[in-house]
């Protein structure tokens, strides 16, 4: 069956992979060595190690570590409520409908939402609290992310606990084990792969964001997704933008030597 | 007992309120004849006359949609071969580093795609615009498609392909006469799910579409940074009625097959990006 000669027709598949995954990976390197008058040096990662942008990589870690956080608290009740209900298919589905509808229009929303005369200043203004400035600060930046990825977080939590025995279960709690001692020595370690799979979905994307911390946060929150555009786009400097970009796919590819021996776990099972 | 189910339920309605608040919020607004999204003074449809009557809207609506339908159709194509010459690939390493180099473009953040593939473009001297746009939505809709395709493939037997042979069939017979109809389904999941994608980029789009042409959500970005304005809610309404429509019909495709919500859920878990 060696017939090399025949295999033209997988040439455009090859040629994708050549041109569009491994050639764009390649160029980042190349260009993080050039500074903005197309000279080769190191300069930009000397820079990259100044206190502007340390500060702004634990910045945009804090961020992404608090939103992968607050997703993951709001999301494990709901997966496993949802694995606990009748049609649980078809809530499944309503959890991703949104999914469909573009991330934009839903960060519009929140303009809308958190707005001086939002409604939920007018919630605290009946509260007695008054009003607050909600739009513009890390908080909204971090409740609108949140909201983005809850989804993503529900999935793999919810597949993890559809495969979970229940009759694992039952014998810790046959055994005395109270509610809380289920979940945290039976329930949790076995749908780890589930949480870890689901971090990953929102922690990387979250280091990377741009558009929410532009309509939301008003540029009051930098991370690396926004350093990236702003260097590209705006500055121009696309030697240090393409630095930045080199340490955002190193920290990714980090994150997933350490999440990846899960993710395969979690196919093999299936 | 009864009490912690009657919580439960109350926890599980709070998420679904919040999840949808946002969309219907939007929908509501596009109705109102004030001009905030604060204060409803009155039952209009004057912001959806106001985008009928938006020629340059409409023209990028046209575009987006053009962009969407070619750019899934290539790369359906392209996928298939890419699920080929994976499903074909015997040895384990190969048949791994070919998932890898696959699977990149799905773990990458947009910004880095878009950033990586605006160098890219320049050096070729591909003029940002249509071509750009077309070229990176076809480049980061092959692998989902490919993942969509390749489950297909490994579940049809290798005897139905030998049988064809032993028949004496052609290769490129054994292909179209057996193998594509019965991947079939999956070519369907993986063309709606490049559609989808490439219907909802922004990131990317946003480094490669340059100076004068521009897709909807870039134009969306663009307008909703100028502040707010109604004519985008009646927009996204619009938009989120026909992704209903897009999502029930790819519902009702995946209902042939035998567990329609396990595949619309699995792209997605798989993908975790929001594009």
């Amino acid at each position: 069956m060696t017939n090399k000669g025949r295999s033209y027709y997988l040439i455009p598949y090859y040629l994708w992979i050549a041109l569009f995954v491994i050639a764009p990976v390649l160029l980042i390197i190349y260009y993080s060595l050039f500074d903005l008058d197309g000279k080769l040096t190191l300069d930009n990662y000397v820079n990259f190690f100044t206190p502007v942008y340390m500060k702004m990589m634990l910045n945009s870690f804090w961020y992404a570590f608090l939103i992968t956080a607050f997703s993951l608290l709001v999301a494990y009740p709901a997966a496993y409520l949802l694995t606990r209900t009748k049609h649980k298919q078809l809530w499944l589905l309503l959890i991703i409908l949104p999914t469909w509808i573009n991330l934009l229009l839903k960060t519009y929303a929140f303009i809308g939402i958190f707005g001086t005369f939002g409604p939920v200043n007018s919630l605290f203004d009946v509260l007695g609290i008054g009003e607050q400035q909600i739009l513009f600060t890390g908080f909204s930046f971090v409740f609108v992310s949140v909201y983005i990825f809850i989804p993503f977080m529900i999935l793999p939590i919810f597949s993890a606990l559809e495969e979970l025995n229940l009759s694992l279960v039952d014998a810790a709690r046959d055994l005395g084990a109270s509610g809380w001692t289920t979940f945290r020595r039976v329930i949790f370690p076995l749908t780890i792969s589930g949480v870890r799979s689901g971090c990953m979905a929102v922690f990387i994307p979250a280091l990377s964001l741009f558009m929410i911390t532009r309509l939301i946060a008003g540029n009051r929150v930098i991370t690396l997704g926004t350093a990236i555009e702003q260097h590209f786009l705006v500055t121009q400097d696309w030697g240090m933008g393409s630095t930045v970009a080199v340490f955002l796919i190193v920290i990714m590819a980090l994150f997933m030597l350490l999440t990846g021996s899960s993710r395969k776990g979690v196919r093999h099972e299936k | 007992m009864k009490n912690k189910n009657g919580l439960a339920n109350i926890y599980l309605v709070l998420v679904f309120v919040v999840l949808y608040a946002p969309i219907f919020y939007l929908m509501y607004y596009s109705f109102n004849s004030g001009g905030t999204m604060h204060k409803f003074e009155g039952f209009t449809l004057d912001h959806y006359r106001e985008v009928v009557q938006d020629t340059r809207l409409i023209i990028i609506v046209i575009n987006t949609l053009v962009i969407a339908l070619l750019s899934s159709s290539i790369a359906t194509v392209i996928a298939v071969i890419g699920a080929l010459a994976i499903h074909r690939s015997r040895r384990r390493r190969s048949k791994n580093a070919l998932l890898s180099l696959n699977n990149v473009l799905i773990v990458s953040p947009d910004v880095i795609i878009g950033a990586s593939f605006l160098i890219l473009f320049t050096i070729a001297g591909i003029q940002l615009g249509f071509t750009s746009v077309l070229l990176s939505h076809v480049a980061f809709s092959i692998p989902i498609a490919v993942l969509m395709i390749l489950p297909h493939l490994q579940e049809m037997s290798p005897t139905l392909t030998d049988a064809a042979r032993d028949l004496g069939a052609s290769r490129m017979s054994v292909l179209t006469k057996v193998i594509l109809p019965i991947i079939k389904p999956g070519i369907f999941s993986g063309f709606f799910m490049a559609l989808t994608y490439s219907l909802d980029d922004f990131a990317v789009t946003f480094f490669v579409t340059g100076n004068g042409y521009a897709t909807l959500p870039v134009e969306i970005y663009s307008r909703a940074r100028q502040g707010v304005s109604l004519s985008i809610n009646a927009l996204s309404t619009l938009i989120f009625l026909f992704t209903i429509l897009l999502v029930i019909g790819y519902y009702f495709l995946n209902q042939r097959k035998s567990k329609p919500a396990a595949a619309v859920a699995e792209p997605v878990a798989e993908a975790g990006v929001p594009r």
